[in-house]
C-alpha cells in the first residue's frame, strides 16, 4: 500500500495536513457559528472570527491561578499535542500520511481520550468549583460516548476486515455498493451523535454559554488565560476538524488524494474541505433546531447512539 | 534450573531472617536477600523465554509421599516474570514502609514467604507442589492482610471473607485436579496431559468447571470477586501490591495452564464461558472503581476491570483455537499476557502510590484528599503515569495491551461458529464500554487526589515519603514506559509464552520489531513514533509559550464569580465528580442515599442541619452472598437443634444409622 511512496512526499501531505485542519479548524467553528446567526435572523461574526480571536490571545499575559500546579501549563501541550498527532496520522487530505500504517481507529479514540482526560484535569487543577463540575461532566459524556465511537468504527472495521483508517478507506473506494448498506447507516447515525458529543455542540453542550447551571467545557477551561487558551481553543478547533472530516471521510471517501501528486493533493485538500463544511453546516442546523438537553437527560441520547452502533456491527456481521 | 532454586532458597533465607534477626537489621536483611531472590528469578525466567525451553527438577523430599517437582516452561516464565517483577520492587518498598505492626518478626517473615510463593506457583508441576505452593500462597497473604487488624476493624471481617472464598476455591481447584486423575493417571503434569485425551468430554467439562471456579475466585472474576474489594485494601500496601498485581494473575495462570496445557483447549463452551466471565467482571469493575472513594477500594475494583479483560482474550484464544483459528488465538492470548504483566506493573505501583499517600496523609479516602503534588511530585509522577497506562493512554503499556486484544477479536469475526461471533462482539463492547469508565475513575483519582486544595489537615501537612519507597515506585514505572514505546521488543518472548500455552509449532503472527505489527492481518502501531511526534508538538507549544509570553505567568486569585477566597470545601470531591455516572448507571449500582433535615424549633420552612449520605455497596454481595450465608446460618441453627445434649438422642441416631447401613449394605 505504501512502498511505493517516499516518505518525503509523505511528510510534506502530513504537514498539509495538519495545517489543512489547524486553519480550517477554527474557521470551521467560525462557519458554524455563521450559519447559526444567520438562520437566527442575525448577521454574526465574520466566519474569520475564531482565528482573530487566537491571535488576539496570543498577545495576551498568562495567568495562572493560585492553587494550580504544573498540570495547568502542561494540559493545553499535551492537548495540542494529542489533537495534532490524530490530525498527522488520520487519513484526511491524503490516502496514506506519514505512520498511516498505524492510523488505528484505536490509536486514534484513545488520543482524543487522552486530550480530554488532560483537560479535565486541568479542571481539578486550581481547585475551584467550577472546574470541578465541568471537569465531572465533560468525563460522563465522554465515558457514554467513547464506546458509542469506537464500537461505530469497529463496525466498519468489520466490513473491510481492518482497524486501519486506511485501510477502511480504500476497501470502501473498492467497494461503493457499502455505503448505503443499513450497517453504514446505522454506524453513520452514532457517529453524528459521538461527534456533537464531542465536540461539545446543542444538544449535548453550548459552546457560547457561560452559565454556571448548564456549561460543561466552558467550565473546565475557565483558568485559562492568553497563550494558553489560545492553545486549548485552537487544539479543540482541530478536534472539531478532524472529527468532522473523519466522519466524513469514512463513509464518502472520494476525492482523496490516493498518491502524492500536486495536483492530487491540491484535489484532496478542497474535496475534504467541502465535505467537512457540508457535515459542519448539517450539525449547525441541527445545533439552530434543537434545544439543549438537561444534564440527565444526555445519557439517553448517548445510550442511543451506543445502541446504533452496536446494531450496525450486528447487521454488519448478519449480512456480510 | 539451580539458579531458580537458588532465587527460592533466597527468599526462603529472607523468611528465616525476618523471622530471627533483631529489629533494626530484620527489615533491611529480609529485604535484601529478598530482592536478590526475586532479581535471580526474573532473570532465570527472561532466560527460559529466551531460550524457549523447558527446565524440570524433581525431589522426593520436603512433600511426604510424592515429593516436590517444579518445571519451568515459557508459560509459567512469562507469569513469574511478573511476579517476581513486582516482588522486587516491593521488597525495596517494604525497607521505608515497615513499620510498627509490619516489621513484626512475623509480618516479615510472612511477607517473604508470601514473596516466594508467588515466583513458585507458576513452576509448580504436580498437582501436590501446586497445592503446597497455592495453599502456602492463601494462608501467607490471609495472616498478612491482619497484619494491622487492631487499627483497621475492617480488616478482620476482609480476612473471614478472603479466607471462605480463597479455601472453597481451592477445594474446588483440587476436586477438579483429582477429576482429571481418575483412570488411574499419577498426579505430575506431565502424566496428566497425556493422560486427559482419554478422559470422557464429560469428565474434562467436569474436571475443567471446578479448576475454574477456583482459580477464576481467586483471579477476581465477577460474581466470585467479592473477597477482593475487601481485602485487597485492608492488607499493608506493598501486600495489596502484590495481591493485586502478581496474585490475581496466578488464577489466569491456572485457568490457561489446565484448560489449554493439560486439557488440550477442550471444547469451545468452556472458553466462551471464560470470556463471558471477562465481559461482566470488566464492566462491573470499572463501574465500581468509578464511584469508589477509597482509594485501594477503587484500585481493587479497576484490578477485577483489567482482569476481565484478560480474562476476555484468554476465552477469545481459547474459543477461536478450537474453531481452527490459531493465528488470531495467538494474537488474543498474546494479549491477555501483555495485559498481564502491563498491569502488574502499573497496579503495583498505583497501590504502592496509595500506600505512600496513607503513609503521608493517615487516609486513603480521596474525598479527604487533595492538592498531594505540591508536597509529593515523585509519587504524583508516578500515578500519573501508572494512570495513564491504565487509561490506555497510547505509547504507555495498557495501550499496547488493549490494541492487541481488539485485534485478537477483529480477526476473530471471521470464524463461522455463531456463539464464538456473539462473545468477540461481547468482548468488543466491554473493551469500548469500559475504556471511558477507567478514565474517570483514573481522572478522578489523581485529579481529586493530587490536585486542587488540600480537602483536610493530613492532606496539608503531607511530605514526601521515604527515598527506598520512592526508588520502589519508580521501578514500577519503567516497565509503563517501555512495554508502552516499545512493546515489540517482548514479541519474540510472547510468542514462546502463548506457543507454550496454546501447542503446535511457533505460529504467532506477530513481527518483531519496536511497535506492534501483524503483517499477515494486516494491522499495527508504531508507539515510538507516536510519542516522538506528541514530544514534538509539545516543545513546539512550549516554545510558543514562552517567546510569546513576556513575563513569568502571574500567579492570580482563582475565578469565583466575583467573590475572592475560594475555600477546600468548596472544590468537587471524588463523590461529586462520579455523581452524574453514579446516576447514569444507578440501576446497576443501585446506591444508598439518605437525607436528614433537622427543622429548627420555631418553623419547619427553616432548616437547621442537613445530613446527606451517599454509599454505594456490592449489590452482588448484598443480594447473592448476604441471603446465602443467612441460609446457612439458619441450616446451622436448625441442626444445633440436633445436639441438645440428650444420650438418648445419640443413642437413637446410632442405632438408625446402623439400621440404614445394614438395610443398604443389605
Amino acid at each position: 500500500m505504501i512502498a511505493n511512496v517516499d516518505s518525503l512526499s509523505q511528510g510534506l501531505a502530513t504537514l498539509l495536513q495538519v495545517i489543512v485542519v489547524a486553519l480550517g479548524g477554527p474557521l470551521l467553528v467560525g462557519l458554524m457559528a455563521k450559519v447559526k446567526a444567520r438562520a437566527e435572523g442575525r448577521v454574526g461574526a465574520p466566519i474569520s472570527q475564531p482565528l482573530r480571536d487566537l491571535r488576539k490571545l496570543l498577545a495576551k499575559e498568562r495567568l495562572h491561578a493560585r492553587h494550580a500546579s504544573v498540570v495547568l501549563p502542561l494540559a493545553p501541550m499535551v492537548i495540542m499535542a494529542t489533537s495534532v498527532v490524530a490530525v498527522a496520522i488520520t487519513p484526511l487530505v491524503s490516502t496514506h500520511p506519514l505512520l498511516g500504517s498505524s492510523a488505528d481507529i484505536l490509536v486514534i479514540v484513545y488520543l482524543l481520550l487522552t486530550g480530554s482526560a488532560a483537560a479535565a484535569l486541568a479542571g481539578l487543577d486550581p481547585g475551584t468549583a467550577f472546574g470541578g463540575m465541568g471537569a465531572s461532566r465533560a468525563m460522563t459524556i465522554g465515558a457514554l460516548a467513547e464506546p458509542a465511537l469506537l464500537v461505530a468504527v469497529i463496525a466498519l472495521s468489520i466490513q473491510s476486515g481492518t482497524s486501519n483508517l486506511p485501510g477502511i478507506m480504500a476497501s470502501t473506494l473498492a467497494n461503493p455498493q457499502w455505503v448505503l448498506g443499513p450497517s453504514r447507516l446505522l454506524a453513520l447515525g452514532a457517529l453524528l451523535i459521538v461527534v456533537i458529543a464531542e465536540t461539545g455542540r446543542i444538544p449535548v453542550d453550548n459552546p457560547s454559554t457561560h452559565l454556571e447551571l448548564t456549561m460543561v467545557h466552558e467550565a473546565m477551561i475557565l483558568e485559562y488565560a492568553g497563550p494558553e487558551l489560545a492553545l486549548v481553543s485552537l487544539g479543540e478547533a482541530m478536534r472539531v476538524g478532524l472529527l468532522f472530516s473523519l466522519v466524513a471521510n469514512l463513509f464518502l471517501p472520494w476525492g482523496i488524494a490516493t498518491h502524492d501528486t500536486a495536483l492530487a493533493l491540491a484535489l484532496g485538500t478542497v474535496v475534504v474541505a467541502l465535505k467537512t463544511a457540508f457535515v459542519a453546516v448539517a450539525v449547525a442546523l441541527i445545533e439552530v433546531r434543537s434545544a439543549k438537553l438537561r444534564l440527565f437527560r444526555l445519557p439517553e441520547l448517548l445510550a442511543g447512539g451506543f445502541v446504533m452502533s452496536v446494531l450496525a456491527v450486528v447487521t454488519g456481521l448478519v449480512t456480510r | 534450573m539451580g539458579w531458580f532454586l537458588a532465587a527460592l532458597v533466597l527468599c526462603g533465607a529472607a523468611a528465616l531472617v525476618g523471622a530471627g534477626l533483631p529489629r533494626r537489621v530484620r527489615v533491611a536483611g529480609s529485604a535484601l536477600l529478598g530482592a536478590a531472590g526475586c532479581l535471580i528469578a526474573l532473570a532465570v525466567a527472561l532466560r527460559t523465554l529466551i531460550a524457549g525451553d523447558t527446565l524440570t527438577w524433581h525431589t522426593t523430599q520436603i512433600l511426604p509421599f510424592t515429593g516436590l517437582s517444579l518445571s519451568l516452561d515459557p508459560l509459567a516464565a512469562w507469569f513469574i516474570l511478573a511476579s517476581s517483577f513486582v516482588g522486587l520492587a516491593a521488597c525495596l518498598y517494604n525497607v521505608g514502609y515497615a513499620k510498627g505492626a509490619m516489621a513484626s518478626r512475623s509480618a516479615q517473615s510472612l511477607f517473604m514467604v508470601f514473596v516466594l510463593t508467588l515466583i513458585a506457583v507458576p513452576a509448580a508441576s504436580s498437582i501436590m507442589s501446586l497445592m503446597f505452593w497455592w495453599e502456602l500462597m492463601a494462608l501467607s497473604s490471609l495472616l498478612l492482610i491482619l497484619t494491622d487488624q487492631s487499627r483497621h476493624r475492617e480488616a478482620r471481617s476482609a480476612a473471614l471473607w478472603y479466607g471462605a472464598m480463597t479455601q472453597i476455591g481451592a477445594a474446588s481447584i483440587l476436586m477438579g485436579l483429582l477429576v482429571m486423575t481418575s483412570g488411574g493417571a499419577g498426579q505430575s503434569f506431565a502424566d496428566l496431559r497425556s493422560h486427559s485425551s482419554s478422559l470422557s468430554p464429560l469428565a474434562q467439562s467436569f474436571a475443567f468447571v471446578l479448576v475454574l471456579l477456583g482459580f477464576a475466585s481467586k483471579a477476581g472474576a465477577v460474581p466470585l470477586h467479592v473477597w477482593l474489594p475487601k481485602a485487597h485494601p485492608e492488607a499493608p500496601s506493598p501486600v495489596s501490591a502484590l495481591m493485586s498485581s502478581a496474585m490475581v494473575a496466578m488464577g489466569v495462570y491456572g485457568i490457561i495452564r489446565v484448560g489449554e496445557d493439560l486439557l488440550h483447549g477442550g471444547t469451545p463452551w468452556w472458553w466462551i464461558a471464560v470470556a463471558l466471565l471477562g465481559v461482566v467482571s470488566a464492566f462491573y469493575g470499572a463501574l465500581h472503581a468509578t464511584t469508589s472513594t477509597d482509594l485501594k477500594r477503587l484500585l481493587a475494583y479497576s484490578t477485577i476491570d483489567i482482569i476481565g479483560l484478560v480474562l476476555i482474550g484468554v476465552g477469545a484464544a481459547g474459543a477461536l483455537k478450537d474453531n481452527g483459528q490459531l493465528g488470531a488465538a495467538h494474537v488474543a492470548l498474546s494479549a491477555a499476557l501483555l495485559l498481564v504483566v502491563a498491569h502488574a506493573a502499573f497496579k503495583g505501583a498505583l497501590f504502592l502510590g496509595a500506600g505512600a499517600i496513607e503513609r503521608a496523609t493517615g487516609t486513603r479516602n480521596l474525598d479527604l484528599l487533595g492538592g498531594l503534588i505540591h508536597a509529593m511530585p515523585v509519587t504524583a509522577l508516578v500515578v500519573a503515569i501508572s494512570a495513564g497506562s491504565i487509561m490506555a493512554v497510547p505509547t504507555l503499556s495498557g495501550f499496547s495491551g488493549e490494541w492487541l486484544l481488539l485485534q485478537g477479536l477483529l480477526h476473530g469475526f471471521a470464524t463461522t461458529s455463531t456463539p464464538t461471533v456473539i462473545v468477540m462482539l461481547l468482548g468488543v463492547i466491554a473493551l469500548a464500554l469500559t475504556g471511558g469508565l477507567t478514565a474517570v475513575a483514573f481522572v478522578k483519582s489523581f485529579g481529586i487526589g493530587f490536585l486542587g486544595q488540600a480537602r483536610s489537615s493530613g492532606a496539608r501537612d503531607a511530605r514526601e515519603v521515604a527515598v527506598s519507597m520512592r526508588l520502589a515506585m519508580l521501578l514500577l514505572v519503567v516497565p509503563s514506559v517501555a512495554l508502552g514505546v516499545a512493546p515489540g521488543l517482548l514479541v519474540a518472548m510472547l510468542s514462546r509464552a502463548t506457543t507454550s500455552a496454546l501447542g503446535g509449532k511457533l505460529a504467532s503472527p506477530l513481527d518483531a520489531g519496536t511497535g506492534l505489527v501483524l503483517s499477515r492481518l494486516g494491522g499495527a502501531i508504531a508507539p515510538a513514533a507516536l510519542l516522538v511526534g506528541l514530544v514534538a508538538v509539545m516543545a513546539l507549544a512550549w516554545l510558543l509559550n514562552q517567546t510569546l509570553a513576556q513575563r513569568r505567568a502571574r500567579r492570580v486569585e482563582a475565578w469565583g464569580c466575583g467573590r475572592d477566597l475560594q475555600t477546600s470545601r468548596m472544590q468537587y470531591t471524588a463523590t461529586s465528580f462520579a455523581e452524574p455516572l453514579q446516576r447514569v448507571f444507578a440501576d446497576v449500582l443501585r446506591p444508598q442515599s439518605d437525607v436528614e433535615v433537622t427543622h429548627v424549633a420555631e418553623s419547619r420552612y427553616y432548616e437547621q442541619s442537613l445530613m446527606y449520605e451517599n454509599r454505594v455497596v456490592d449489590v452482588l454481595e448484598a443480594r447473592g452472598y448476604r441471603p446465602l450465608i443467612a441460609a446457612a446460618q439458619r441450616l446451622g441453627r436448625v441442626a444445633r437443634g440436633l445436639q441438645n445434649g440428650s444420650i438418648h438422642r445419640y443413642l437413637a441416631f446410632g442405632f438408625v444409622a446402623l439400621v440404614v447401613i445394614l438395610v443398604v449394605v443389605g
